[in-house]
Formats: C-alpha cells, sequence, structure tokens
C-alpha cells in the first residue's frame, strides 16, 4: 500500500527519506508537478535530446556539522550528485552548484569548502559549469546549504531499471555500510561515544562503470543515501513487483558501525550512506561483478547480499544470522534512538 | 562484534531449538508472555518465532515504556512545549507517539522548542547552558530509567540549578502484571519477566506472581539467545511441575537489585494512588511521581498543565493486545487504519510496541 500524505504540517519525517517524503514526494509534488520526465521518480530523469539520452538530477546539502570525519558538505555535494548520475548508468558531463549562506559566516571556511568541492570534481571528472549564491539572515540557515545540479550522458545500450530485475538476479553491495551516518552522527557531539568512524563520501561512477561492461546483465543499480539500503531496496521490490531477500550474515558492516547502532537501537540498514552502490546482476553475472567491484579500490569490501525472489511481493525479507527471518519494512520517519 | 556476536550465535540458537522442540508438549500450546518491549522487539528482530515449534506462543506484554503512556499525558507534554520559556527534552521515541492534539514532533513544527535528549544528564546540561530558558525533561520509562532520572534530580540539587525540572511519568512494572493476572479469561502460562528493570529492582517483585498466581517466572536479557533460554528454561519448570522465579540474566541481575539506584529512587520519589495506563485503565500505585521535597524540580507542580483525559480511540484494542487476549493482528485497525506513519493505538507507535513490531518485522509469520 503507497503511504499517504495527511499531514497538515511538515515534519522532519517528511525529510528524512522514508515513507513520510515519499508520501510527500508522491502526493503532492508528483501531483503538481506531474510530467513524464519526472513521473519515473529515478535518481535521474532521462531525457533524449539530439538523438542523445541525458541524465539530468539535483539534490540539496543541509548536514551538519558541515565538516566531519571523511569529508565535508562541499565533497559531499559534488559526490552524491555524480552517484545519482552514475546509478543511472550515465557518464558525468557537469555540474552546478547553488550556495545559501548563513550572514557572519567565516569566508576562510567556505573558500576551504569551495576548494574540497573542487577536489572531488577533479576527482570525479567533471566540471563545476554554473553557480549562483545567496546570503540569508543570521539565524535562518545552517551555516550553509548547498545544491547541485547534475548532467551526464547515458551511453548506448545501458539500459536500467527495476523493470528489468527477475527474480533469481544476485544483489551486491559495493562496501560496508551506514559509514557515513553514522560518522556523522557521531560527530555532532551528542552521544558522548568515542568511536573512530569516517563518512564513506566518494563518487562511485567508475564502479558503475565497470559493472556496465557486462551489459544486460546489470539490471538496476541505486546508491544508498538517505533512508539506507533498506529503503534503496524497498523502492526496488514495490517497483518491481519482486521480493529481495537479504542474507545478514553477509551484509558488510564495520564493527564500530554495529556497536554504535546497537547502543542506539538504530537498524543499520537504515543509515545513509554516501560512497556505495547497490546492484541487481543476472545470477550468472554475480561473481564477475564482484570482482569487478573488488578490483577497484572503493570497492574491496563488496560484498553479495542477497537475491530476488518472486515472494513476497513487493517485500525486502531478511534470514538473520540468528537463524529466524524477518521483514525488513521502510522506516516512517527518521530511526528514533530507542529509550531501553 | 564483542558482546554482541556471542549471544547471536545461529549454531547455539538451533541447539536451543532442538531442544524447545524435545520439551513441547505435541499440540498443547504454551502461552510465554514477554513482559518488556526490548524482548518483544529482540524476538521479531531476529526471528525468534521462527526458532521455536507452534506449541510455543509469544505473548507480548505491557511492558513498552512509550507505548502505555496516556494521551492526556502526551496533551500534557504538548502543552508544556509550547510554553515560550519552555525547552522541552524527550527521549526519541516519545516524539511522534500521538496524543489527543497531535505529537511532539507536530508541536514542534509548529514552532515549539522540542529536543531529543539520550538522557536526563543532558537535559540538566542544557539547563546549565540557558539559564534564562525553563527546561523540562519528559521523564518516562519503568524503573529502568527512572534512577538515571533521580540521579538527575539529585544533582540538579547539589549544584542549585532552578530552571531544569521533571514531568515525572515513570512507572512500575508489578502492578500491570498484577492487573493483568487478575484480568478475566487469562490464558498465560509463564512469564519471560524483563532484564533491565530487574538490574534495578531484583527478582523478589516477581515472587508474587508464582506465589498467589502459579506462575512460573523467569528473568531475562535481552539478546535472541538468552530468549530461547527463557523459553528452556520455563518449559523445564512446566514439565517437572515447578513454579520459581528464575534468574537467566545472572550476568547483571542479582535477586536485591541494585541498593543505590533504589535508595535514589526514593529519595526523590514516591508512588502516585492511581495512574492511568493506556490500553490497560487506571492501576493503582502502579506509577510514581516527585516527593514535595523535589517540588521545585517537579514539572508538574511548576507549571500548570491541561490534565485532560483522553479517552483511548474505540476501534483501537491496544488494550487486548496488552493483555494478551489477542494478537497484533487480529485487531480490527492493524496495518489499515493503524500503521507506524498513523498510529491509532500506542502499540503501533514505538518499534518496541507488539503492533509496531510485528508490522515492521514480523509480518512474514502471520498466519493466512
Amino acid at each position: 500500500m503507497r503511504p499517504r500524505l495527511k499531514d497538515e504540517l511538515i515534519t522532519l519525517a517528511h525529510g528524512a527519506g522514508g515513507k513520510a517524503t515519499r508520501a510527500l514526494v508522491e502526493q503532492l509534488f508528483l501531483e503538481e508537478l506531474s510530467n513524464p520526465l519526472l513521473e519515473p521518480l529515478g535518481d535521474s530523469a532521462l531525457l533524449e535530446l539530439n538523438g542523445s539520452r541525458i541524465a539530468f538530477t539535483t539534490d540539496s546539502y543541509v548536514v551538519k556539522p558541515i565538516v566531519f570525519p571523511g569529508g565535508d558538505i562541499g565533497e559531499l555535494a559534488v559526490n552524491g550528485t555524480v552517484n545519482d548520475l552514475a546509478v543511472a548508468g550515465a557518464r558525468p558531463v557537469a555540474l552546478s552548484a547553488g550556495f545559501v549562506i548563513e550572514e557572519g559566516f567565516e569566508v576562510a571556511r567556505l573558500r576551504e569548502l569551495a576548494a574540497s568541492m573542487a577536489g572531488a570534481a577533479r576527482r570525479a571528472g567533471v566540471p563545476v559549469a554554473a553557480g549562483d549564491t545567496k546570503v540569508v539572515e543570521r539565524g535562518k540557515a545552517d551555516g550553509l546549504y548547498v545544491t547541485t545540479a547534475g548532467l551526464g550522458v547515458v551511453p548506448a545500450g545501458v539500459e536500467l531499471g527495476a523493470s528489468r530485475v527477475r527474480a533469481g538476479d544476485r544483489v551486491l553491495v559495493s562496501g560496508t555500510l551506514g559509514d557515513h551516518g553514522m560518522a556523522v552522527m557521531i560527530a555532532r557531539g551528542e552521544l558522548q561515544l568515542e568511536v573512530e568512524l569516517e563518512s564513506d563520501t566518494a563518487p562511485v561512477h567508475e564502479l558503475a562503470a565497470s559493472l556496465l561492461e557486462l551489459g544486460g546483465a546489470v539490471r538496476w543499480l541505486r546508491d544508498p543515501t538517505r533512508g539506507g539500503l533498506a529503503t534503496a531496496l524497498n523502492e526496488l521490490a514495490q517497483e518491481a513487483g519482486l521480493a529481495v531477500a537479504l542474507d545478514e550474515e553477509s551484509l558488510p558492516l564495520r564493527r564500530a558501525v554495529i556497536g554504535a547502532c546497537e547502543i542506539l537501537g538504530i537498524d543499520p540498514l537504515y543509515v545513509a550512506n554516501e560512497g556505495k552502490l547497490v546492484a541487481v546482476v543476472a545470477p550468472e553475472a554475480a561473481e564477475d561483478a564482484l570482482a569487478r567491484l573488488r578490483a577497484h579500490e572503493l570497492g574491496v569490501e563488496a560484498a553479495l547480499i542477497g537475491e530476488i525472489r518472486a515472494e513476497p511481493e513487493g517485500l525486502v525479507v531478511l534470514d538473520t544470522a540468528f537463524g529466524g527471518g524477518r521483514i525488513v519494512d521502510m522506516l516512517v520517519g527518521d530511526p528514533l534512538p530507542r529509550i531501553c | 562484534m564483542r558482546y554482541v556476536d556471542e549471544f547471536r550465535d545461529g549454531e547455539l540458537a538451533q541447539k536451543l531449538s532442538r531442544e524447545i522442540e524435545a520439551l513441547a508438549e505435541p499440540g498443547r500450546v504454551v502461552k510465554l508472555m514477554e513482559v518488556c518491549g526490548g524482548h518483544t522487539h529482540a524476538i521479531y528482530k531476529h526471528g525468534v518465532e521462527q526458532l521455536v515449534p507452534d506449541e510455543v506462543d509469544f505473548v507480548h506484554g505491557p511492558g513498552c515504556p512509550v507505548c502505555v503512556i496516556p494521551m492526556g499525558r502526551v496533551d500534557d507534554a504538548i502543552a508544556l512545549a509550547e510554553r515560550p520559556e519552555v525547552i522541552f527534552t524527550t527521549f526519541g521515541d516519545m516524539m511522534r507517539v500521538p496524543g489527543g492534539r497531535g505529537s511532539l514532533l507536530e508541536a514542534k513544527a509548529r514552532g515549539a522548542d522540542v529536543r531529543m535528549v539520550y538522557s536526563p544528564l543532558d537535559a540538566l546540561e542544557l539547563a546549565r547552558r540557558n539559564p534564562d530558558r525553563e527546561v523540562v525533561f519528559f521523564a518516562i520509562g519503568f524503573e529502568t530509567t527512572a534512577p538515571a532520572t533521580a540521579l538527575t534530580l539529585l544533582r540538579a540539587r547539589a549544584e542549585g540549578v532552578s530552571n531544569f525540572s521533571a514531568f515525572c511519568n515513570h512507572v512500575t512494572i508489578g502492578p500491570p502484571l498484577r492487573a493483568i493476572l487478575d484480568s478475566p479469561g487469562l490464558q498465560l502460562d509463564a512469564f519471560i519477566a524483563p532484564g533491565h528493570v530487574s538490574t534495578v529492582i531484583g527478582t523478589r517483585p516477581y515472587d508474587f506472581i508464582v506465589e498467589e498466581y502459579g506462575r512460573p517466572v523467569v528473568v531475562t536479557a535481552f539478546e535472541p539467545l538468552d530468549i530461547l533460554q527463557a523459553v528452556v528454561m520455563l518449559l523445564r519448570q512446566l514439565r517437572d511441575g515447578r513454579c520459581e522465579v528464575e534468574n537467566q540474566y545472572t550476568r547483571v541481575v542479582r535477586r536485591d537489585g541494585n541498593p543505590r539506584a533504589l535508595a535514589a529512587l526514593e529519595e526523590t520519589m514516591e508512588l502516585r494512588d492511581t495512574f492511568e495506563w493506556r490500553g490497560l485503565g487506571w492501576i493503582e500505585e502502579s506509577a510514581l511521581r516527585l516527593r514535595p521535597d523535589f517540588a521545585e524540580w517537579d514539572a508538574e507542580a511548576r507549571f500548570e498543565l491541561p490534565g485532560g483525559r483522553v479517552e483511548d480511540p474505540k476501534a483501537c484494542q491496544c488494550g487486548e493486545v496488552l493483555i494478551g487476549a489477542i494478537k497484533p493482528w487480529e485487531c480490527k485497525v492493524f496495518g489499515t487504519a493503524c500503521t507506524p506513519e498513523r498510529p491509532i493505538g500506542t502499540c503501533m507507535v514505538s518499534s518496541e510496541g507488539a503492533c509496531a513490531a510485528y508490522y515492521n518485522y514480523g509480518r512474514l509469520t502471520v498466519p493466512a
């Protein structure tokens, strides 16, 4: 059943990437802005221009703190948009960047963030070709918000999508789960946890390109950001009308992430990643795909984590390491720490 | 992860599972109530139900602290949060619980200063850093979380922090168990008693269950292996005709509990004559309030509260779920009108609530 938008006010839950976000997008924005390019609600829109296929995407970044272990908002804003293009099968061509800056922000810090952005753009081989700057009064923004948009070209022959996924296909992930979300949560300093953990922010376009050399055996790609792996796979299961079955024991997780999640009562499957690729590939290509991911420096911890099944339709299920099984549903709002 | 993996060993689980299979009497269903929401959560998260035969039926009890707070108290909390001078602090999972006038999350969206904290000490620290504001802590939970509130109050008094107060909704675990045991049509055979509460109160408070009601009890920790072991211990008691309070959680629970925590509770709080439990109604001497000596830090004494009562929605069968009379999916509104995104009843709100745990994790095992 599709989540319904019944709320009168926007709450933080609408920004958390789970059911509430989806209800907002589908029942407000999609209803008002409806058009064939938007309707698939993919990571990027795909449009035909003079015979070539263009991928077009945008994303806003409101991370707190804006500098965190392993990265900062500038790097994140480049990588995130590069990744949205990459998982649409596109080669990134150009980015734009919009900055909403709070009055009082230090120029030296802004320069550092812009430099970091430039570094990320060089790494991804894509220029920031257009930009915009706005300054708002003190207290009207949390330091700095960045919005990036990206254009990419989809090579001929690349066909990806939930409709291409079949029962029996295998699910892979390019590395450990939940690193970004937990690193940022811990960097806020509210938890008084001393854990060494870095965000995984990175561009996955090379990983994606390597997989795409396998041709039609690659069915579907996604970068599991906000809402984590669970949200990305739930969207797949519902769109494809198939089940995704995960094997808990094979999920790559850092001990620090497991430990911090355990203390907070949060499930790492719902925690954000910013440099990971999740892929569905044909069963006969699974080993090759895994080898390709592992051959790249960003994919050394890649793993086969599950398979596509016909039943139970539209659901993500998990075979627990303990020997049981359960559903992995979409979250309603932010994962809230449990009290006991 | 050390101290996590050890308690989730799949091979050990299979061994315990076979032992349970051997102990179960074919065709005779044994109903075990796991009292605590933490147990419910672990059972679903790890798929424990699939490791026990049909003869073992888990009934989910009233031990989800978020779930039992009545809607009128949530409205009081919102009224406090809406006062302009107040910074209202709460544990995260209380944010989405609906009262008669919406949730704290919605109050926050309307402009109330509601902040999530991980400990009452965080709230005290906020009070120190914001001397011109009133910081109120939404104190909820059983004897597990009450000592942390008690120690925070003692510290606030010792340091003379006068802009901190607690809105006390702490409850005690014994009285609702008695209420359940007294309910007509009770079908429970034995109890998986909560572990964390028992680290504070010890195992003595469960003696009445074996002495007066003849139901075996095993105080149990929260890892899935612990729960399977508790099932083995309860089935053995039933097979041998024994009826005792046994302690599976010997790694931390003592017979007499934690005397220092109990002393802090005794110093700061006293029993209320009666308190309303969502789904269970009014239960005598089942909750705590601050002692008059602590009136200065008692939000109920310092602020005027609406104190209204909100009837549980008629369609909601949380009460029957909480006493184990029906399973979550047998409720009329489960999964249709009542879902985690729009909870009608309290059991759907927290992931420890029986219905939400079932909705989020357990729909694989619904009998068709």
